[in-house]
């Protein structure tokens, strides 16, 4: 039992002076997406479906590869901050902590892993 | 973390249903019953009303429920016109006010739940202490550092006509318990109620904590956990748009950024 006043309950530890970087950013990682995903989409739809050699020359190309590592990383960076806020939301305490750090690490990996396949196919 | 079911001693359970009265015209009332001095679990009472006797808004059958058949049976209300926001409460799955929602409205039988996601005090009365608080947290009130003026801090035309569509909230907390945000996280996330009348003095031209009050919802939970879902909109019974109060927040909170 602690005897907070509601008032003191309601305001808390205040503000946390961030939350509108976050926001920015997923309002611009959106808008970026929105033009990436349908080029990237159109070039791995060209590429689908075609032999090896021919998939691995088309990624080895400049604007193909370049395209393919902003899709890469945007989206994980949209990625990790949405799955970041959706945990917020229906997780707490170190639970919490946990799910998010998981998120942001799994990003990480999946934006090592393509990068590292993307300069193999690439050099 | 969130808890998908309900925990075993607040499960509803079927209640008493109430004598049928003879007439035509009557109507089916399951209604939301929960006594703490009891250690029952919650259930819902089913009543039948007389509508050729009962006045035509949902608030004028709870008043006859009380007054002739169940005296027990506890809500809020007061103004009866929309005007004090006592009497909201979840009714036919929408939380609105029962004064102004009219059983023509209803089709079938009338369910009456209290707000969700609040803690019950009794029946339909939801413990609003914490709303309250977070709305007292936004400073409710105009804050200013310039001396006050001989007459009065004047105001535009312009400028006031600013302020319609925010100031006309009565605080019934309709939106704030529709919104999922809020259910999950009312603990640190405002709520629209409170983000509506925050913005109600962010905007209004003789208010000099503009800053302040900016500062004070930057954090990742008091504001950005409005996440555009909208029932706020969607249930306020007087109409406004709390959702696009936020969004005008969020825009402000940018243009200080960028």
């Amino acid at each position: 039992m602690r005897y907070l006043t509601d008032r003191k309950r309601a305001v808390g530890k205040g503000a946390a002076g961030t939350g509108t970087e976050h926001h920015w950013q997923m309002q611009v990682s959106a808008v970026a997406l929105a033009f990436l995903m349908p080029v990237w989409v159109f070039i791995f739809g060209r590429a689908l479906g075609q032999g090896h050699e021919a998939v691995v020359a088309t990624f080895a190309r400049p604007f193909p590869a370049i395209v393919t590592a902003l899709v890469l990383f945007v989206s994980m960076r949209h990625f990790a901050k949405g799955a970041q806020m959706m945990i917020e939301d229906y997780a707490k305490g170190h639970t919490r902590k946990a799910l998010v750090i998981a998120a942001i690490s799994l990003s990480y990996v999946v934006m090592a892993t393509g990068f590292y396949a993307l300069v193999r196919i690439a050099i | 973390m969130v808890q998908f079911t309900l925990p075993k001693n607040s499960k509803i359970r079927t209640g008493r249903t109430w004598p049928k009265p003879a007439g035509k015209n009557v109507r089916k009332f399951q209604i939301y019953r929960w006594n703490p001095d009891d250690g029952e679990n919650p259930r819902v009472d089913t009543y039948f009303v007389d509508m050729d006797s009962c006045g035509p808004m949902v608030l004028d059958a709870l008043i006859k429920i009380k007054s002739e058949i169940d005296p027990t049976l506890t809500f809020r209300r007061s103004c009866r016109e929309g005007i004090c926001g006592s009497c909201a409460m979840n009714i036919d799955g929408i939380n609105t006010l029962a004064c102004i929602y009219g059983l023509d409205e209803v089709k079938g039988d009338v369910k009456i739940y209290p707000l969700p996601h609040m803690p019950v005090i009794k029946d339909l009365i939801p413990d609003l202490t914490h709303f309250y608080a977070q709305h007292a947290s936004i400073m409710p009130w105009l804050e200013t550092k310039t001396n006050r003026p001989a007459k009065e801090w004047r105001q535009s035309i312009e400028d006031r006509k600013k302020l319609d569509g925010l100031y006309e909230c009565v605080m019934c907390a309709s939106c704030s318990t529709s919104c999922p945000s809020y259910w999950w996280n009312s603990d640190k996330y405002l709520g629209p109620a409170a983000l509506l009348h925050a913005y109600r003095w962010i905007i209004d031209s003789r208010d000099e904590a503009t800053p302040e009050r900016l500062d004070q919802l930057e954090d990742p939970f008091k504001l950005y956990r409005c996440h555009t879902i909208m029932n706020c909109a969607k249930t306020c019974p007087k109409g406004l748009n709390p959702a696009k109060a936020i969004a005008e927040i969020k825009k402000m909170m940018v243009e200080r950024v960028v």
